[in-house]
């Protein structure tokens, strides 16, 4: 059992050192990048050790999703943080009564992270990453689901940074309790919907603003490929294999990004399952759980949640055509396909996070669009299809946090493409220089000097500092100088005013 | 007569779900989505507010007592301009903005599209209850959504003139109004919104917040602060004084979220900046300022009890330098001016939005930073100075939503500045481009070939895909290549 009882003190400590100003300097930020970087490179077998105790992860799958891109992440900071931090200059409109504006970026001040236990590295780091190129002092909470890469991160990470400025964490919901108590100049979090209102709730006692980045169904729809070129059975093949690690390479599932569930046309099944079939083999192997090609289930509790959507239904329970057991013991659950369970089944109504696949048949691969608007907006898409309108209608027609064509989680590697859901999948956006921005505040910044004035800009009102002011808010130069010239005329009449014209000039 | 019927009938829980319901309707039919429905509705909004201009001088009148020049000037004035960038520039904002895509997701494109959120609710306020509302709701409408706006109960007759124009100008089955009060905000708040824009006072901004947490919906609060205004020595001062009224007096009586709270001087300084001020406010309002029509009353009773809790503190009363005086049964206060309040009394931590200017003084300016520091972060932050370190050091080290050096409010005339706040002046920001993104949602599009199918990045895992990923990473050909033969380490 953690002692938080010095909590409350260190958040203050903290708050203190951000006042300083040490966090905002440019060589401060740099270094906590650098040190970051360092970790990685001289952890990265610990952290592959870490990832295959909490999940049995294999090493080449936490590179490529957990450590790779972190390292990618902070190559592009370290690059870009001085050229994220310069001001930005705001076009002025013709008429100069300013003499500069810009918006500047500054740090929001202290900020919370909440992370969770699927990429525990990853959606750790992400966001830290982010808010310390913007500056700001933070505390982050690993999830105590993956203990080991919690403990990681709490015992190891903070000797590389400056823990006045960078607290990291552990504990469960009690702890996350606390920390909502405390008060924050942001909290990014990283979860489940439920979760997500819990803590949104508790931001608005504060008006603290908050990032949430929750998950949803994610569907994919794969059409038929037809194409007039003899490489129909190639494309599909490379659809097929892009479908399959989306949905069982990717932490077996478990996967705010992952593939939930797949949308064909019932003509095309005879030809799809066979090839998911060999390719479940050629890429997995005989025995995935000995190979850790598939991840495990994170505990016990997921484990007997994923069983229940299998076997608490029987009309779930005979739709399923590959795969379907389950070994407790070693939380593993094989590649399982299902074809067309009940719509109302709780496996097409929650999000699933696990390696079960329903496939679900449309008369036509359009019927996908409706299909899909018809339910909550789900934090990405995936369209594999090559027929342009049938594109053009799920660009139009559908939201997503993100949309993919021809592919599949392959947008989180992409630093220049915002990382977010919308609607039920969340709000707010990172990656990229979007971390950057999420974790700051845009001043505003405007200056002007003392030569030019308006003398109509002050009362006494007059009819004529009316139409002068009038002419000159809409920005119309040319106007205020007939108005001045007594060129213009103007069909007005000041109301309620004696016409006293008494222009004093200033 | 039905119209006045439907109005009779209470706006309840129920109404707001139906009303909520047609316009999801609308909005799943598509037809706010094109750029001609938008520009016609923007068009609309100009054509309603160029044609009622005196309904709307006059209500303002009813309401505010505000002057018909800001009512022209602001209301209307900043509005028709939000507008004319919106048709300006809205074909611009509604391209997808294409973006490099990176060496780990070759081969492809990317592009960031926006896309309307769909069915938004604006609650807007009283002291400028005509921009505070359309000004919202052009840029929900640019961005293709359908609105309902609430306009604030404390304007009445700005309220319902809202509600009879929109009604008449605008395209009912996707643009709203529901009047009321604390029933009928809670009864939309019930509902889910695909975003919550509001702008008014913190306490409320709170509850606003926890009912959008219900469903996850985001929002914009716009919200107030004490802005400060730090005065140097070493400015022109009788400019720096009247650009201090217009700033104040000037902006509905001191009932603008933007207007200088307060005042922090140097302790040498201060009586020269009172008489300068003293003058001034004599030059634009007269001898009795209680008389004069260029300045708005205090807009309620309960507005002006307020006020007058925050002088009657006698700590407080007896630091008036100028004005102080009151009348109730008109609504007025005349502009006053205080020197070195406590600065632990009333009207030194709440928002005095009225007629009072405390002027705080310290003995080097430097100090005005951390009092400003040491309190929550206004909505705008001003200093008058020529001295060029000190404004630096002021941008960099004083935080608010917006600050302008040497003058007051003017940043929200510019249309490519973010108007927003940060900490307690709220979360989010509107004005030109960014009311059209405040209500977008800026969908990331990738999308692949089928050619270039890097084997590497499916199992089976093997030593040498984890090389070759390596190698990617760190994008360098070299050491791709290196991966690719075996040769790295």
């Amino acid at each position: 059992m953690e002692n938080y009882s010095s909590l409350e003190r260190d958040v203050r400590d903290m708050r203190a050192y951000f006042g300083t100003g040490k966090t905002k300097e440019a060589t401060w930020r740099e270094s906590q990048l650098k040190a970051l970087r360092k970790f990685l490179l001289e952890n990265e077998d610990h952290i592959f050790k870490a990832l295959n105790n909490d999940l049995g992860k294999h090493q080449v799958e936490a590179f490529r999703d957990e450590v790779g891109t972190l390292v990618k992440t902070l190559n592009l900071a370290i690059k870009s943080l001085k050229q994220w931090m310069a001001g930005k200059e705001a076009k002025l409109p013709r008429i100069a009564l300013l003499s500069s504006a810009e918006i500047v970026p500054e740090p929001l001040g202290l900020v919370l992270i909440f992370s969770s236990w699927n990429f525990p590295f990853g959606l750790s780091l992400e966001p830290l990453i982010g808010a310390v190129a913007a500056g700001n002092s933070v505390v982050l909470k690993p999830s105590e689901m993956s203990p080991a890469c919690s403990s990681l991160l709490t015992s190891v990470l903070p000797s590389y940074l400056d823990s006045n400025a960078i607290m990291i964490i552990q504990g469960g919901p009690s702890l996350g309790e606390l920390l909502l108590k405390q008060t924050w100049d942001k909290i990014f979090f990283t979860g489940s919907a439920r979760v997500g209102k819990i803590v949104m709730s508790a931001a608005a006692e504060n008006l603290t603003p908050v990032s949430l980045e929750l998950g949803g169904k994610c569907p994919a729809l794969l059409d038929s490929l037809t194409s007039s070129w003899d490489r129909e059975v190639l494309l599909l093949k490379v659809a097929v294999k892009r479908i399959l690690v989306a949905k069982y390479g990717a932490c077996a599932g478990q996967a705010c990004i992952a593939i939930d569930y797949v949308l064909v046309e019932n003509s095309f099944i005879s030809t799809l399952l066979p090839l998911l079939k060999v390719w479940i083999k050629k890429m997995f192997g005989e025995n995935p759980k000995g190979s850790n090609s598939i991840a495990r289930i994170v505990n016990k509790q997921h484990f007997l949640r994923l069983k229940s959507l299998i076997n608490d239904d029987p009309k779930v329970k005979e739709s399923v055509v590959i795969g379907g057991s389950f070994d407790e013991d070693n939380l593993f659950i094989e590649p399982t396909i299902l074809v067309d369970p009940p719509l109302d089944s709780a496996i097409m109504t929650e999000e699933i996070f696990g390696p079960l696949l329903p496939i679900i048949t449309v008369e036509k691969i359009e019927d996908s669009v409706g299909f899909i608007k018809s339910r909550p907006k789900p934090l990405a898409i995936y369209a594999f299809t090559k027929n342009k309108s049938l594109q053009k209608r799920m660009l139009d027609e559908t939201s997503s946090g993100s949309l993919v064509f021809n592919d599949a989680i392959l947008q989180y590697v992409a630093d220049t493409l915002p990382f977010g859901g919308v609607g039920e999948s969340g709000f707010g956006k990172y990656h990229g220089k979007f971390s950057f921005d999420t974790f700051s505040h845009h001043k505003a910044v405007a200056r002007r000097s003392y030569y030019t004035d308006f003398w109509f800009r002050f009362p006494p009102w007059t009819l004529n500092k009316l139409q002068l002011l009038e002419v000159a808010y809409n920005l119309d130069y040319i106007g205020m100088l007939l108005v001045i010239l007594g060129l213009k005329g103007s069909k007005r009449r000041l109301i309620n005013q004696d016409e006293k014209l008494h222009d004093k000039q200033f | 007569m039905e119209s006045s019927q439907k109005k009779m009938a209470v706006f309840d829980g129920e109404a707001a779900s139906m009303l909520v319901k047609e316009l999801r309707g609308s909005f799943g039919s598509g037809k706010t989505r094109s750029y001609e429905w938008r520009v016609s509705q923007v068009k609309a909004l100009l054509k309603m507010v160029t044609d009622n201009e005196k309904q709307i001088i006059d209500a303002l009148l009813s309401d505010l007592a505000k002057p018909p020049l800001e009512t022209v000037v602001y209301e209307i004035g900043m509005f028709k301009n939000s507008c004319e960038v919106i048709l300006k520039e809205l074909k611009q904002w509604m391209k997808p903005e294409k973006v490099k895509s990176s060496l780990s997701t070759f081969p492809s494109s990317a592009e960031i599209v926006p896309e309307p959120l769909g069915v938004v609710l604006v609650i807007s306020a009283w002291n400028y209850p005509i921009l505070l509302s359309l000004d919202p709701v052009v840029g929900a409408i640019a961005a293709g959504n359908a609105v309902v706006l609430k306009p604030s109960e404390i304007a009445p007759a700005s309220s319902s003139l809202l509600a009879k124009l929109l009604q008449e100008y605008m395209d009912n089955s996707c643009v709203r109004v529901v009047e009321g009060a604390v029933d009928e905000t809670t009864a939309l708040l019930d509902q889910k919104w695909d975003k919550i824009f509001y702008t008014g006072n913190g306490r409320v901004g709170r509850i606003i917040m926890t009912a959008a947490a219900k469903h996850l919906t985001p929002v914009v609060l716009e919200l107030g602060g004490k802005c400060p205004a730090v005065v140097d020595s070493d400015v022109n001062l009788q400019v720096a004084a009247r650009r201090l009224i217009s700033g104040k007096w000037g902006l509905n009586n001191g009932q603008a979220c933007v207007s200088p709270d307060y005042v922090i001087t140097t302790k040498d300084f201060a009586p020269k900046l009172v008489d300068t001020l003293k003058t001034e406010l004599e030059n634009f309002f007269g001898k009795n300022p209680l008389e004069s029509k260029d300045i708005s009353r205090i807009v309620s009773h309960n507005h002006f009890t307020r006020l007058a809790k925050l002088l009657d503190d006698e700590k407080v009363s007896g630091k008036i330098v100028h004005g102080g005086e009151k009348d109730e049964s008109k609504l007025r206060i005349a502009p006053t001016l205080l020197l070195d309040v406590p600065h632990d009394s009333l009207i030194m931590s709440e928002e005095i939005f009225g007629p009072l200017l405390p002027i705080i003084t310290v003995n080097k300016l430097e100090e005005s930073f951390d009092f400003i520091n040491s309190r929550t972060k206004p909505l705008a932050a001003y200093i008058f100075t020529n001295n060029k370190k000190l404004k630096e050091h002021f941008v960099m080290n004083v935080s608010a939503g917006g600050m302008l050096i040497n003058d007051i409010a003017l940043h929200l005339v510019v249309p490519s500045l973010p108007f927003g706040g940060v900490g307690d002046s709220g979360t989010g920001s509107y004005h030109g481009r960014f009311s059209f993104e405040a209500f977008t949602h800026k969908k990331a599009v990738l999308s692949r070939g089928f050619g270039g199918d890097a084997s590497l990045r499916y199992p089976p895992y093997t030593d040498t895909k984890l090389r070759v990923m390596k190698a990617l990473i760190g994008g360098s050909i070299l050491n791709i290549i290196r991966a690719l033969l075996g040769m790295s380490s």
